[in-house]
């Protein structure tokens, strides 16, 4: 079995609870990561604020931020090599590059939409 | 001045109240007594040196003029910048510019300084050599309620310790100190020993400030801090001497401590009285220390020329201009953020513009006052508490429902983060903040420039996630703080307090705006005894002393200033709070 590993942008925590909203997909992608760990996939998260040495010592993930500055991050890496970029991407996409199988009934049964919340008006995203 | 004091002394109140006053006066009548004190000072506006005329610093310094007594300033804004510095400064060369940037943002909230200045005192608690050779030893500060939660909570370690799960977000700026962990258990334990330490409550004799000071007693007695002490710090003498607004604030005291409230009423009590001058100097202290009494010549009374000092209706005159906008207070507790928003939203709807005020009033008292009395006025009330609990309801509902026991509880000391409260208000406040395209937006709290840039950086994220799907067809992005950094939409108004401490606050404040881009429109120095009319001595020589700090605001500071005088009565009512615009001056008791 593989292993992943996610190159956070500098949050207070991967929830991104402390400091600004909580952001749904955080939680989503935190809960889609837990049932990665549970299909018996090494999952590790590493956050820019906390451990800054470790992003420098990953030549993807460098030239990344080299490349695109810290909207390239997330960087997520499965087995050493980059799977994506500038996202979080979702349950059924980190199955795929770990090689786990997805069914429909692993899907969340949360909505992972952005507009979720009612209170989204003040980022002016939706 | 008090008596039986075990090893350990915590001094705790909110900025402004005196703390470092009586920790210096406590230590000089321990030393009087034979004792040998080191003394704390995490006060970033520490003015130890200033009392003791001798440079102190972050070294421990024996005071030559007070025989027994060493004394240490630690700075907490200059510990969390080491610690920042430690963490982003080996990148430097490395990692992009943009992504230290962003590391350096996370690390630059007050929680970081809380911690760095918790880590530095924890060093200085749990030296037994160090502390061996004192009898005493008097800190000016003492952590908060959460942070010693955050400390005691086995799941804030496992986090740290289970290499790549990095979920510790309050304690976030301590990844990487784990091998402290004993260390601050040690202090924590420290701490709660009632024969070891004293924790001493200051609080001014204030309403609103006994309610807070009561909060904090059971906060803190909950998790086991239960040998408190209460100072009560500048009480009016009874002695007004005919003076209407001395004799009006007297009543102010006497009745807040009538009212005192039932958790803080059964500690062991301290009152100790209004001083004339800030205490300054060994002999000063030591007069204070023994009760001596203040005595202000009256013959030759400071002066208290008010006349060039600007009223709170020319800031309105500037604003009615637009006849329209969002117009927000900040400033600390207790500065009277409420009461300001409320007198420039009464006096605008007064000229006849169409105003919303919108208030976190936990009383409910502006709308109490207010309801219906101004036409062209309406009133919103947010309740924090109740904002406050959703939020947490909210994630604990969604991010805290997989979670172990631990780790609930872990994220459920998170969210009981000051962060949590200003951002729960904040977006409850964001629903409003629309309409002052249409009118007046008047609002009596305002979001810090840290919490700004963490919701644009957010913002920023959502930005390339609608680039990334291609949905966003063009439509203009608006993120907070875009809209708080125009000031033809947006004008925030600092209030703060004539005093050392306060000012110094509200400058880092304002400091914290401009990180995020954002200029301050004004100032307010509220409850100036400068602006007001006594002919008391001791409070005419108070109001001498209020100049140097309003100087600096005015010259400094400030891109424009308004001085309202001290209130001789609670301003209800929009007559009243009309008034506070219309004058300044506000009669005193009838």
């Amino acid at each position: 079995m593989t292993d992943i590993t996610v190159y956070d942008p500098a949050m207070c925590c991967s929830t991104g609870i402390c400091g600004a909203e909580v952001d749904q997909r955080l939680v989503t992608f935190a809960a889609d990561l837990d049932w990665l760990k549970s299909r018996g996939v090494s999952v590790t998260r590493i956050n820019l604020s906390q451990e800054p040495a470790k992003f420098a010592a990953n030549d993807t993930v460098k030239t990344v931020l080299e490349s695109k500055g810290v909207e390239g991050l997330p960087v997520v890496l499965t087995g050493g090599e980059m799977s994506s970029s500038g996202r979080y991407p979702d349950r059924a996409e980190l199955a795929r590059f770990t090689g786990v199988s997805f069914v429909a009934d692993d899907a969340p049964a949360a909505s992972t939409g952005c507009c979720g919340g009612s209170k989204k008006a003040l980022s002016g995203c939706c | 001045m008090f008596e039986n004091l075990p090893k350990f002394v915590f001094f705790t109140g909110k900025g402004g109240v005196g703390k470092t006053s009586l920790a210096c006066a406590t230590t000089i009548d321990l030393a009087s007594q034979g004792k040998k004190v080191l003394l704390v000072s995490t006060d970033p506006a520490s003015n130890v040196g200033q009392v003791f005329d001798t440079e102190i610093g972050n070294t421990i310094t024996p005071i030559p003029t007070a025989p027994g007594v060493d004394a240490i300033e630690i700075n907490p804004e200059e510990a969390a910048a080491d610690y920042r510095e430690s963490v982003v400064g080996p990148m430097r060369g490395i990692l992009p510019q943009e992504a230290l940037i962003s590391i350096e943002e996370q690390l630059s909230g007050a929680c970081t300084i809380e911690i760095a200045a918790f880590d530095e005192f924890t060093a200085l608690l749990t030296d037994n050599e160090l502390v061996d050779r004192y009898d005493h030893v008097v800190f000016d500060t003492a952590p908060t309620g959460h942070t010693i939660r955050m400390l005691k909570l086995p799941g804030a370690w496992s986090g740290f310790l289970e290499e790549g799960k990095g979920d510790a977000s309050c304690l976030g700026p301590l990844a990487g100190l784990e091998k402290q962990r004993d260390r601050y258990a040690a202090a924590v334990d420290r701490l709660s020993d009632g024969d070891a330490t004293r924790l001493v409550l200051v609080a001014r004799p204030r309403v609103s400030a006994l309610v807070e000071v009561a909060r904090t007693s059971v906060e803190l007695a909950d998790i086991g801090i239960k040998n408190q002490h209460l100072a009560i710090n500048g009480m009016m003498s009874e002695d007004a001497g005919g003076d209407p607004l001395a004799e009006a604030l007297l009543k102010l005291d006497q009745s807040a401590m009538a009212a005192i409230p039932a958790d803080v009423a059964a500690l062991p009590r301290t009152i100790f009285p209004l001083r004339s001058e800030n205490l300054v100097g060994l002999v000063a202290l030591k007069r204070f220390a023994a009760g001596d009494e203040d005595k202000v010549d009256a013959a030759r009374p400071g002066s208290t020329t008010a006349t060039d000092l600007p009223p709170l209706g020319a800031l309105v005159d500037d604003l009615e201009g637009a006849g329209k906008g969002l117009v927000m207070f900040m400033g600390k507790g207790g500065v009277g953020k409420t009461t300001m928003a409320a007198a420039v939203a009464t006096e605008l709807a007064a000229r006849g513009h169409d105003v919303l005020l919108t208030t976190t009033d936990p009383a409910a008292h502006i709308n109490e006052t207010l309801a219906g009395d101004q036409p062209g006025l309406t009133v919103s009330r947010i309740d924090p508490a109740v904002e406050t609990a959703n939020y947490r309801d909210s994630v604990m509902a969604s991010k805290g429902k997989d979670l172990d026991d631990q780790a609930r509880a872990m994220l459920a000391e998170d969210l009981r983060s000051p962060c949590t409260e200003e951002i729960a208000v904040f977006q409850a406040f964001s629903k409003v903040i629309r309409e002052s395209s249409r009118k007046f937006v008047i609002m009596d709290t305002a979001p810090t420039g840290h919490t700004l840039l963490l919701l644009d950086a957010t913002g920023s994220y959502h930005k390339d996630i609608m680039r990334h799907q291609g949905t966003s067809g063009g439509t203009k992005l608006v993120t907070p703080m875009m809209r708080l950094q125009d000031p033809d939409q947006t004008k925030i108004i600092i209030v703060t307090l004539p005093e050392t401490t306060p000012v110094l606050e509200a400058a880092h404040l304002q400091e914290d705006l401009r990180r995020a881009g954002i200029e301050p429109w004004g100032w307010i120095i509220n409850s100036s005894l400068a602006a007001a009319e006594t002919e008391q001595p001791l409070l005419r020589k108070r109001a001498h002393s209020e100049h140097e700090q309003i100087a600096n605001v005015r010259d400094v500071l400030a891109k424009r200033l308004a001085v309202v005088p001290i209130q001789a009565q609670e301003p209800i009512g929009a007559k009243k709070l009309s008034g506070l615009c219309r004058n300044g001056t506000v009669s005193a008791a009838a």
